[in-house]
């Protein structure tokens, strides 16, 4: 059942010291209470005065997740005038994630993107001169959840819930059928047909789930993509930055033929690394699919490294990157600062105006004001996705719950013996927030799909 | 030229289930009222199906009687045969459909209408409407032959008579439905003020003599044999008639063979049709087409009234031209030798794009003009006359200056079909169904009354005294559940003997009459023998105690999603807002949302286009507006 009271991650998404879960709502407290326990043994938030201070320890059933400190803020004296508990935790993106998907678990629901600072501005908190930049902010952060939700759904998990999505409503749409025109659709034996479909759905997002806290839906971290045309040194940077033989490293153009992704921790913020094959205009087919591939990668990436060898003049190929990567976070790398330069950083800047390093991938030069670089444009918020996609990712994973729990009551209606148009009110729970985790909203699904299937009619 | 000139309150344009709910309210909330019609013998006529209600249809009905309307009691009067579809199903998605004796059910209408004081029949084709102010506020009606009709308001139910054309193979004529002659002038006047006209299609199957049928070769379809009415101020008792049957059959691969081919001779598929037609009612052609894996389809005779030989052939309507519609029809058992009375045609007609008017029904561009049923793109007598009865309120509450009567979609059907109609986009002829409604499980057809009356009373259509009784039945149903919460049941000899007897599992300790209540296999009236001071209460009570109690759950969780709905319902949007002036909405939701006009943030929430990063932008606009509304005064 959906609460009105929300949650979600208030600090930057990095492995700081210290990170933030925030907890806004009617039942903030209540919720609170239920995955926290205070030092003081048996003592509850809910009997404390406003705006203290406590010390605790999340707890997820009896294991401890992590030793806390949590500020309780009563209403209306918070930042949104509702009930809040902010929990100030070790920071780290696994122990905030795990404390916001406890809080979800407990009577939370994810807070829509700038929601509490709309409901501070609804709640009259924030005055009138603010109220444009509160729709920046919805909109911006909209933009980001919605992007980042897409992005990382391109591949097979969005078509596995799109499969159980189609079952669902076709179920619903049977149903409907039969009740629009009882005439022509019969329910006889239905209920336990539908019963044997719903434990193989049901299995299917356990199997979601588990993947899910695993952590295999999502990887944490900024999507960088390094490009560049071929022999530019993008495998060497890789390799460098790894700190191990990763990419096949050779002297000939167009070795890397299709991606590589890496994991790379700098000081605070980890990236998702793709190499990509040398973008270039080229016959072979199979160094064909790799360029393609390069280009989707570099579009979708929430930051683009190109590399340029600075020994050689400036192609056809270069400027098509550099059309490519105008409105994009980029950082350029100057390579092989080794050698005697043809280009300089002037020139480059000229054409993309982004931060440019020199750097020497094969000797590892200029590494370290890479990671400043990085980390500046992070903080500075120009990267900001890491963030969302936690976010996200917490949402998909409290959406799965909520799918789960809707085709449980389905199965509890059928054994109970309720009639059949009961059953499509929580398949259609279950269909809807399918539908939230692939970002597809609702419509004239139904009516269609009702339609497409089922012949009906005088 | 000299010419008639007359003065009414308001004109109602077309007599049509739409157009005499629309009539009747105005007349009965006291104003003079002229009702046009092209033809005084088609009033209140059932060009198609013989029947009224169905599933969710029937819940419209009931609707409207219990705001005050008149096609309940008028089927109630004139029906031959009565069924509750769904009775195995959910209490929610129980449908009332009675067959009707089609001139009966006119002639009654009719009578009805003369009978209204202030109410004016007049049979006249209405040419042009009449507007003052720039086209923008309504002034009259004029008709074909140069009377002048001046009022306060118009309400237009044409149905499908404008432009209307209909086709039956390559014979195509320019005529209404039955042959009535078509309204050809109209639409020219409507849009020249501006209005945008769709052109939709639809159609109905042939009338078979029913002397020529052999029905031993079919399956009969009885009615009830308890019968339930469809008004509430019908007495059960005095509906219980004698029932005539319908037959089922089946149409068979040499059916579809035939239309197989002949597509090329039917108007649908040869493209001289260009309107929309409805997915849910299609052509035989059509269910042909795109159901080819089928073998079979259901085919329904149903007769169109007792004093004629005409049988209705429901599943079967067509375009294809008359001679293959012998052919074809003649491949179904029981109608080898069958002769048609009237063939089966399709007919396409002008109407409005919906999204043009308020959810009051009135013309969002002229003040004063309303509109109803077919000709706002909808399909169905019921659908049909639920908006005639809100267009015909509001055209009232607009003379007086009042708040228009508008459902939403938690409290009624009426509102579902009104809210789509005026907020989605609509491409086809929009039906009622069920799974349209979200709320369904509050929406039920047993307690219109109890979700409408108070709006019937205030609007002024529903009498005092049926009013009070609702209200009694309420404080019953209210009473009868505070007592049963506190009745328990203990584990003694003679609850289990008698749990035994209904094939109830045993109690373990004592438990509640309620607990009791949920079991599937137990209901309230049941468990009467162990509930021994229960008090003596009409059926209408009981069957709402036994239901509130059997699925308290699901209707615990309606409500709640109702409060959700109702915060944004409650968040009022004005028609004068300029949409491409707030910062922050999407170029396409500025469009939608400057073309619907929305009257609340939970309308905008259902236009298509419209997303919820767009409806939060609108609700910090709307604190805007507020806070400095408030710092002005």
């Amino acid at each position: 059942m959906k609460t009105d009271t929300i949650a979600a991650i208030a600090t930057a998404m990095t492995n700081s010291g210290i990170g933030i879960v925030r907890i806004s709502g009617d039942e903030a407290i209540l919720v609170a209470d239920r995955i926290i326990e205070l030092k003081e043994k048996g003592r509850k938030l809910l009997d404390c005065p406003s705006h203290t201070l406590h010390y605790g320890f999340v707890k997820d059933g009896t294991d401890t997740v992590d030793e806390v400190m949590v500020l309780l803020m009563k209403s209306p004296r918070s930042y949104t005038r509702e009930d809040t508990v902010e929990i100030d935790c070790h920071g780290g993106t696994l122990v905030m994630n795990k404390i916001l998907e406890l809080a979800l678990k407990h009577g939370a629901r994810p807070a829509e993107p700038g929601e509490f600072t709309k409901r501070a501005f609804i709640n009259g908190r924030i005055d009138l001169a603010q109220a444009e930049s509160v729709i920046d902010v919805i909109n911006a952060q909209n933009d980001f959840a919605l992007k980042a939700s897409m992005d990382q759904l391109k591949g097979s998990l969005s078509e596995v819930i799109r499969s159980i999505r189609g079952k669902i409503l076709h179920e619903i749409a049977f149903i409907e059928s039969a009740i629009d025109d009882p005439e022509h659709y019969q329910l006889e034996d239905y209920g336990t047909r539908l019963f044997k479909k719903l434990n193989v759905i049901l299995e299917e997002i356990e199997k979601l789930l588990k993947n899910a806290e695993n952590g295999s839906v999502l990887k944490e971290g900024i999507n960088t993509v390094i490009v560049g045309k071929p022999n530019s040194g993008k495998s060497s940077l890789l390799n460098a930055m790894v700190g191990k033989e990763r990419a096949i490293v050779t002297d000939i153009a167009g070795t890397t033929r299709d991606a590589i992704e890496e994991q790379i921790r700098l000081n605070q913020i980890s990236l998702n690394v793709i190499d990509t094959a040398g973008i270039r205009n080229t016959e072979d087919v199979v160094e064909k699919i790799g360029v393609d591939k390069a280009k989707e990668y570099a579009e979708q990436a929430d930051l683009v490294i190109y590399v340029v060898d600075a020994s050689e003049a400036l192609t056809e190929d270069d400027f098509e990157i550099i059309e490519m990567l105008q409105d994009r976070n980029v950082i350029v790398l100057l390579n092989k600062s080794d050698l005697p330069a043809v280009i300089s950083e002037n020139d480059l800047h000229n054409k993309l105006d982004k931060p440019i390093i020199s750097v020497s991938a094969k000797y590892k030069q200029g590494m370290e004001q890479l990671e400043e670089t990085v980390e500046e444009l992070f903080f500075h918020g120009k990267i900001q996705l890491n963030h969302e996609i936690y976010i996200t990712n917490s949402r998909h994973k409290y959406s799965l719950q909520e799918v789960k729990q809707s085709l449980s009551l389905v199965r509890k209606s059928i054994e109970d013996g309720m009639p059949e148009d009961f059953y499509s009110i929580d398949l259609m729970n279950a269909y809807e927030e399918l539908g939230r985790i692939i970002g597809e909203a609702v419509e004239d699904d139904l009516v269609n799909e009702i339609f497409r299937k089922f012949c009906m009619g005088k | 030229m000299p010419g008639i000139v007359e003065h009414y309150d308001v004109c109602v344009v077309g007599a049509g289930h739409a157009g005499c709910e629309a009539a009747l309210a105005a007349a009965r909330l006291g104003f003079e009222t002229i009702l046009f019609t092209i033809s005084i013998d088609s009033i209140a006529m059932m060009p198609c199906n013989p029947n009224i209600g169905g599933s969710s249809k029937g819940h419209l009905v009931r609707e409207v009687d219990a705001l005050g309307g008149e096609m309940g009691k008028n089927i109630d009067k004139t029906f031959i045969q009565s069924k509750i579809l769904n009775k195995s199903k959910g209490p929610a998605v129980h449908s009332l459909r009675a067959q009707a004796d089609k001139a009966s059910y006119s002639m009654e209408m009719r009578k009805t209408l003369q009978a209204e004081k202030k109410l004016t029949i007049k049979q006249a084709e209405v040419a042009e409407i009449l507007t003052e102010d720039g086209k923008k506020r309504i002034t009259g009606v004029k008709t074909v032959s140069g009377g002048m009709y001046y009022c306060k308001a118009v309400v237009l139910c044409t149905g499908t008579y404008l432009k209307a054309r209909c086709l039956t193979g390559e014979m195509v004529t320019h005529t209404g439905p039955n042959g009535l002659q078509a309204a050809n002038n109209l639409s020219d006047s409507l849009e020249a003020h501006g209005i945008e006209i769709y052109r939709f299609k639809t159609g109905t199957p042939a009338r078979m003599d029913g002397n020529t049928i052999d029905f031993t070769k079919m399956k009969e379809q009885f009615g009830d044999e308890q019968i339930v009415p469809f008004s509430f101020t019908t007495n059960p008792e005095d509906i219980q008639i004698d029932q005539v049957s319908c037959w089922l059959t089946y149409t068979n691969e040499k059916t579809h063979e035939i239309i197989r081919n002949n597509l090329d001779r039917s108007p649908l598929f040869a493209g001289v049709i260009e309107g929309t037609g409805p997915r849910y009612c299609p052509s035989i052609e059509d269910k042909v087409m795109k159901f080819a894996d089928k073998d079979k389809h259901q085919v329904f005779i149903e007769p169109e009234g007792i004093h004629t030989n005409e049988m209705y052939v429901g599943g079967m309507s067509s375009s294809l031209p008359e001679d293959v519609q012998y052919q074809m029809y003649r491949t179904v058992p029981g109608l080898e030798h069958a002769k048609i009375v009237r063939n089966a045609y399709a007919i396409e007609y002008d109407c409005i794009n919906p999204n043009q008017l308020y959810p009051s029904l009135e013309f969002k561009t002229i003040r004063g003009l309303f509109s109803g049923g077919q000709f706002n793109g909808s399909s169905g007598y019921e659908e049909a006359a639920a908006q005639g009865l809100i267009a015909g309120i509001n055209a009232c509450m607009y003379i007086q200056g009042k708040e228009p009567l508008v459902l939403d979609r938690s409290e009624s059907y009426i509102g579902v079909l009104i809210d789509d109609l005026v907020t989605k986009e609509n491409h086809e002829p929009y039906r009622m169904m069920t799974s349209r409604a979200e709320y369904r499980l509050l929406l039920r057809q047993d307690n219109a009354d109890l979700r409408l009356s108070k709006k019937g009373y205030e609007a002024g259509l529903l009498s005092k005294e049926r009013y009070d009784w609702v209200v009694k039945k309420e404080e019953l149903i209210a009473g009868e559940m505070d007592r049963i919460a506190k009745v328990m049941v203990g584990a003694n000899q003679n609850v289990q003997a008698f749990l035994k007897e209904c094939n109830s599992i045993p109690l373990n300790t004592g438990t509640s009459l309620v607990e009791l209540i949920r079991r599937p296999e137990l209901n309230y009236d049941m468990l009467k023998p162990i509930d021994p001071n229960r008090p003596d209460l009409p059926d209408e009570v009981r069957e709402q105690v036994n239901i509130n109690v059997k699925y308290e759950g699901y209707i615990t969780r309606q409500k709640k999603q109702v409060e959700q709905f109702k915060k944004l319902e409650k968040k009022k949007l004005s028609a004068d807002f300029d949409y491409s002036e707030i910062h922050g909405l999407r170029i396409e939701a500025i469009q939608k949302l400057n073309q619907i006009k929305p009257v609340s943030i939970g309308q905008a929430s259902r236009i298509s286009g419209v997303s919820p990063a767009d409806i939060s932008v609108l609700l910090v606009y709307l604190e805007q507006m507020k806070y400095n509304s408030r710092k002005e005064a």
